[in-house]
Protein backbone atom coordinates (compact mmCIF):
# COMPACT_ATOMS: atom_id res chain seq x y z
CA UNK A 1 0.00 0.00 0.00
CA UNK A 2 1.39 3.41 -0.92
CA UNK A 3 1.47 5.88 1.91
CA UNK A 4 0.72 9.56 1.46
CA UNK A 5 -0.92 9.16 -1.94
CA UNK A 6 -1.55 12.64 -3.24
CA UNK A 7 1.75 13.98 -1.89
CA UNK A 8 3.17 16.70 -4.14
CA UNK A 9 6.43 18.60 -4.01
CA UNK A 10 8.53 20.67 -6.38
CA UNK A 11 12.06 21.96 -6.62
CA UNK A 12 13.75 24.75 -8.51
CA UNK A 13 16.77 24.03 -10.70
CA UNK A 14 19.22 26.70 -11.82
CA UNK A 15 20.79 26.64 -15.26
CA UNK A 16 24.56 25.90 -15.41
CA UNK A 17 24.61 24.95 -11.71
CA UNK A 18 26.57 21.77 -12.43
CA UNK A 19 27.84 21.76 -8.87
CA UNK A 20 24.29 20.91 -7.77
CA UNK A 21 23.60 18.15 -10.29
CA UNK A 22 21.87 15.29 -8.54
CA UNK A 23 20.81 17.29 -5.50
CA UNK A 24 17.12 17.35 -6.43
CA UNK A 25 17.06 13.71 -7.52
CA UNK A 26 18.64 12.73 -4.24
CA UNK A 27 16.01 14.63 -2.26
CA UNK A 28 13.17 13.12 -4.25
CA UNK A 29 14.61 9.64 -3.80
CA UNK A 30 14.81 10.16 -0.03
CA UNK A 31 11.20 11.36 0.11
CA UNK A 32 9.92 8.41 -1.91
CA UNK A 33 11.76 5.96 0.35
CA UNK A 34 10.30 7.61 3.43
CA UNK A 35 6.83 7.30 1.88
CA UNK A 36 7.27 3.56 1.36
CA UNK A 37 7.45 3.57 -2.44
CA UNK A 38 8.76 0.23 -3.81
CA UNK A 39 12.49 0.15 -4.49
CA UNK A 40 12.16 -0.64 -8.19
CA UNK A 41 10.01 2.47 -8.66
CA UNK A 42 12.42 4.61 -6.64
CA UNK A 43 15.28 3.48 -8.92
CA UNK A 44 13.38 4.46 -12.05
CA UNK A 45 12.39 7.83 -10.58
CA UNK A 46 16.06 8.45 -9.67
CA UNK A 47 17.12 8.00 -13.30
CA UNK A 48 14.28 10.12 -14.69
CA UNK A 49 14.72 12.99 -12.24
CA UNK A 50 18.51 12.99 -12.58
CA UNK A 51 18.37 13.23 -16.35
CA UNK A 52 15.68 15.91 -16.19
CA UNK A 53 17.75 17.83 -13.65
CA UNK A 54 20.91 17.61 -15.74
CA UNK A 55 19.05 18.71 -18.86
CA UNK A 56 17.79 21.85 -17.16
CA UNK A 57 21.23 22.58 -15.74
CA UNK A 58 22.93 21.95 -19.09
CA UNK A 59 20.62 23.79 -21.43
CA UNK A 60 18.10 26.03 -19.68
CA UNK A 61 18.16 29.26 -17.70
CA UNK A 62 16.00 27.89 -14.94
CA UNK A 63 13.46 25.14 -14.38
CA UNK A 64 11.28 23.26 -11.96
CA UNK A 65 10.98 19.58 -11.23
CA UNK A 66 7.85 18.48 -9.45
CA UNK A 67 6.47 15.10 -8.54
CA UNK A 68 3.24 13.63 -7.30
CA UNK A 69 2.59 10.36 -5.53
CA UNK A 70 -0.66 8.62 -6.48
CA UNK A 71 -1.74 5.13 -5.33
CA UNK A 72 -0.83 3.62 -8.68
CA UNK A 73 1.95 5.85 -10.04
CA UNK A 74 4.55 8.56 -9.52
CA UNK A 75 4.23 11.50 -11.89
CA UNK A 76 7.25 13.69 -12.56
CA UNK A 77 7.05 16.96 -14.44
CA UNK A 78 9.98 19.08 -15.52
CA UNK A 79 9.48 22.48 -17.07
CA UNK A 80 12.14 24.96 -18.01
CA UNK A 81 12.70 28.38 -19.46
CA UNK A 82 15.31 27.98 -22.12
CA UNK A 83 16.13 27.65 -25.80
CA UNK A 84 13.65 24.82 -26.39
CA UNK A 85 14.20 21.84 -28.67
CA UNK A 86 13.79 22.45 -32.43
CA UNK A 87 13.46 18.78 -33.33
CA UNK A 88 12.14 16.53 -30.59
CA UNK A 89 12.36 13.32 -32.62
CA UNK A 90 16.03 14.01 -33.23
CA UNK A 91 16.62 14.85 -29.58
CA UNK A 92 15.08 11.51 -28.61
CA UNK A 93 17.58 9.59 -30.70
CA UNK A 94 20.28 7.97 -28.59
CA UNK A 95 23.61 9.61 -29.18
CA UNK A 96 22.25 12.88 -30.54
CA UNK A 97 23.46 15.78 -28.41
CA UNK A 98 23.95 19.53 -28.64
CA UNK A 99 26.20 19.57 -25.57
CA UNK A 100 29.13 21.98 -25.50
CA UNK A 101 32.65 21.02 -24.43
CA UNK A 102 32.07 22.06 -20.81
CA UNK A 103 29.19 19.64 -20.54
CA UNK A 104 31.05 16.80 -22.24
CA UNK A 105 34.14 17.31 -20.08
CA UNK A 106 32.01 16.44 -17.08
CA UNK A 107 30.78 13.20 -18.59
CA UNK A 108 27.42 14.52 -19.67
CA UNK A 109 26.25 15.16 -23.21
CA UNK A 110 26.22 11.58 -24.43
CA UNK A 111 22.80 12.11 -25.96
CA UNK A 112 21.15 9.63 -23.62
CA UNK A 113 19.24 11.95 -21.30
CA UNK A 114 15.86 12.10 -23.01
CA UNK A 115 16.09 8.51 -24.28
CA UNK A 116 16.75 7.39 -20.70
CA UNK A 117 13.78 9.35 -19.39
CA UNK A 118 11.56 7.78 -22.02
CA UNK A 119 12.95 4.29 -21.38
CA UNK A 120 12.33 4.42 -17.65
CA UNK A 121 8.84 5.91 -17.95
CA UNK A 122 5.65 3.98 -18.46
CA UNK A 123 4.12 7.06 -20.03
CA UNK A 124 6.22 9.89 -21.42
CA UNK A 125 5.22 13.23 -22.91
CA UNK A 126 7.38 16.07 -24.10
CA UNK A 127 6.56 19.47 -25.57
CA UNK A 128 8.89 22.25 -26.48
CA UNK A 129 8.86 25.69 -28.02
CA UNK A 130 11.97 27.23 -29.49
CA UNK A 131 12.91 30.38 -27.63
CA UNK A 132 10.57 29.53 -24.74
CA UNK A 133 11.40 26.23 -23.09
CA UNK A 134 10.56 22.59 -22.65
CA UNK A 135 8.02 20.60 -20.68
CA UNK A 136 8.15 16.90 -20.02
CA UNK A 137 6.04 14.50 -18.03
CA UNK A 138 6.99 11.02 -16.90
CA UNK A 139 4.58 8.58 -15.27
CA UNK A 140 6.04 5.54 -13.53
CA UNK A 141 3.57 2.90 -12.40
CA UNK A 142 3.66 1.32 -8.98
CA UNK A 143 3.22 -2.40 -8.35
CA UNK A 144 2.54 -3.30 -11.95
CA UNK A 145 -0.58 -1.14 -12.13
CA UNK A 146 -1.98 -0.82 -15.67
CA UNK B 1 33.09 -9.72 -1.40
CA UNK B 2 33.61 -6.63 0.67
CA UNK B 3 35.20 -3.54 -0.80
CA UNK B 4 38.16 -3.60 1.60
CA UNK B 5 39.26 -6.99 0.28
CA UNK B 6 39.28 -5.63 -3.27
CA UNK B 7 41.13 -2.48 -2.19
CA UNK B 8 43.80 -4.46 -0.35
CA UNK B 9 44.21 -7.15 -3.00
CA UNK B 10 44.50 -4.69 -5.88
CA UNK B 11 46.52 -2.16 -3.91
CA UNK B 12 44.05 0.64 -4.61
CA UNK B 13 44.70 4.05 -3.11
CA UNK B 14 41.77 5.43 -1.08
CA UNK B 15 41.25 9.06 -2.15
CA UNK B 16 38.27 9.36 0.13
CA UNK B 17 36.31 7.57 2.78
CA UNK B 18 38.98 5.03 3.74
CA UNK B 19 36.82 4.29 6.79
CA UNK B 20 33.84 3.28 4.65
CA UNK B 21 35.18 0.26 2.83
CA UNK B 22 32.94 -2.28 4.53
CA UNK B 23 30.28 -2.32 1.80
CA UNK B 24 29.58 -5.47 -0.20
CA UNK B 25 30.57 -5.40 -3.85
CA UNK B 26 27.98 -7.19 -5.97
CA UNK B 27 29.68 -6.69 -9.33
CA UNK B 28 31.26 -4.01 -11.44
CA UNK B 29 30.46 -1.40 -14.03
CA UNK B 30 32.82 0.43 -16.32
CA UNK B 31 31.95 3.65 -18.11
CA UNK B 32 32.72 7.32 -18.53
CA UNK B 33 29.34 8.49 -19.78
CA UNK B 34 27.25 9.42 -16.76
CA UNK B 35 23.92 8.75 -18.46
CA UNK B 36 25.12 5.27 -19.36
CA UNK B 37 26.07 4.57 -15.75
CA UNK B 38 22.76 6.01 -14.54
CA UNK B 39 20.78 3.78 -16.87
CA UNK B 40 22.75 0.55 -16.69
CA UNK B 41 24.62 0.17 -13.42
CA UNK B 42 23.12 -1.58 -10.40
CA UNK B 43 23.21 -1.12 -6.66
CA UNK B 44 26.35 -2.47 -5.03
CA UNK B 45 28.49 -2.42 -8.17
CA UNK B 46 31.98 -0.98 -8.14
CA UNK B 47 32.33 1.70 -10.81
CA UNK B 48 35.53 1.96 -12.83
CA UNK B 49 35.99 5.27 -14.63
CA UNK B 50 38.43 7.88 -15.85
CA UNK B 51 36.08 10.72 -14.88
CA UNK B 52 37.21 12.90 -11.96
CA UNK B 53 34.52 15.56 -11.86
CA UNK B 54 32.27 15.79 -8.80
CA UNK B 55 29.24 14.64 -10.74
CA UNK B 56 30.54 11.07 -10.47
CA UNK B 57 29.69 11.26 -6.78
CA UNK B 58 26.08 12.24 -7.49
CA UNK B 59 25.72 9.30 -9.85
CA UNK B 60 27.35 6.82 -7.47
CA UNK B 61 25.20 8.02 -4.57
CA UNK B 62 21.95 7.90 -6.55
CA UNK B 63 22.68 4.42 -7.87
CA UNK B 64 24.05 3.26 -4.47
CA UNK B 65 27.22 1.93 -6.04
CA UNK B 66 29.73 0.41 -3.63
CA UNK B 67 32.46 2.82 -4.73
CA UNK B 68 34.34 4.45 -7.58
CA UNK B 69 37.75 3.48 -8.90
CA UNK B 70 39.47 6.22 -10.90
CA UNK B 71 42.03 4.73 -13.24
CA UNK B 72 45.33 5.62 -14.88
CA UNK B 73 46.57 7.58 -11.92
CA UNK B 74 44.00 10.34 -12.39
CA UNK B 75 43.11 12.18 -9.23
CA UNK B 76 39.66 13.44 -8.22
CA UNK B 77 39.55 17.19 -7.80
CA UNK B 78 38.95 18.83 -4.44
CA UNK B 79 35.21 19.35 -5.01
CA UNK B 80 34.85 15.68 -5.85
CA UNK B 81 36.55 14.57 -2.66
CA UNK B 82 34.52 16.93 -0.50
CA UNK B 83 31.29 15.75 -2.06
CA UNK B 84 32.34 12.10 -1.72
CA UNK B 85 33.16 12.62 1.94
CA UNK B 86 29.78 14.23 2.51
CA UNK B 87 27.89 11.47 0.66
CA UNK B 88 30.02 8.64 2.05
CA UNK B 89 31.04 7.39 -1.41
CA UNK B 90 34.44 5.67 -1.38
CA UNK B 91 36.73 6.88 -4.16
CA UNK B 92 39.76 4.73 -4.90
CA UNK B 93 42.62 5.17 -7.28
CA UNK B 94 44.64 2.88 -9.50
CA UNK B 95 47.58 3.66 -11.72
CA UNK B 96 46.52 0.87 -14.08
CA UNK B 97 44.38 1.35 -17.17
CA UNK B 98 40.68 0.48 -16.96
CA UNK B 99 41.01 -2.77 -18.90
CA UNK B 100 43.43 -4.22 -16.36
CA UNK B 101 41.55 -2.98 -13.31
CA UNK B 102 38.30 -4.44 -14.57
CA UNK B 103 39.98 -7.73 -15.44
CA UNK B 104 41.46 -8.08 -11.99
CA UNK B 105 38.21 -7.22 -10.21
CA UNK B 106 36.28 -9.62 -12.46
CA UNK B 107 38.69 -12.43 -11.61
CA UNK B 108 38.49 -11.67 -7.89
CA UNK B 109 34.69 -11.70 -7.87
CA UNK B 110 34.49 -14.85 -10.01
CA UNK B 111 36.78 -16.71 -7.62
CA UNK B 112 35.08 -15.43 -4.47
Amino acid sequence: MVCDAGFVDSFSVEGRAFIDAGLISSQIKKILREKGIPEEVVRKVAVVTFEAEVNIISYAEVGTISFQIAPDAITIEAVDKGPGIPDIDLALQEGYSTADDTIRDMGFGAGMGLPNIKKFSDIFEIKSEVGEGTYLKSIIRINGSP
Amino acid sequence: MDLKTIVDTLGLEPHCCADKLTGKVTGGYMGDLLSDVMANSAKGQLWVTRQVHQNIVAVAALKELSGIIIVQGAKPDQNTMEKAQKEGVPILGSTLPAFEVVGRIYRLLENA
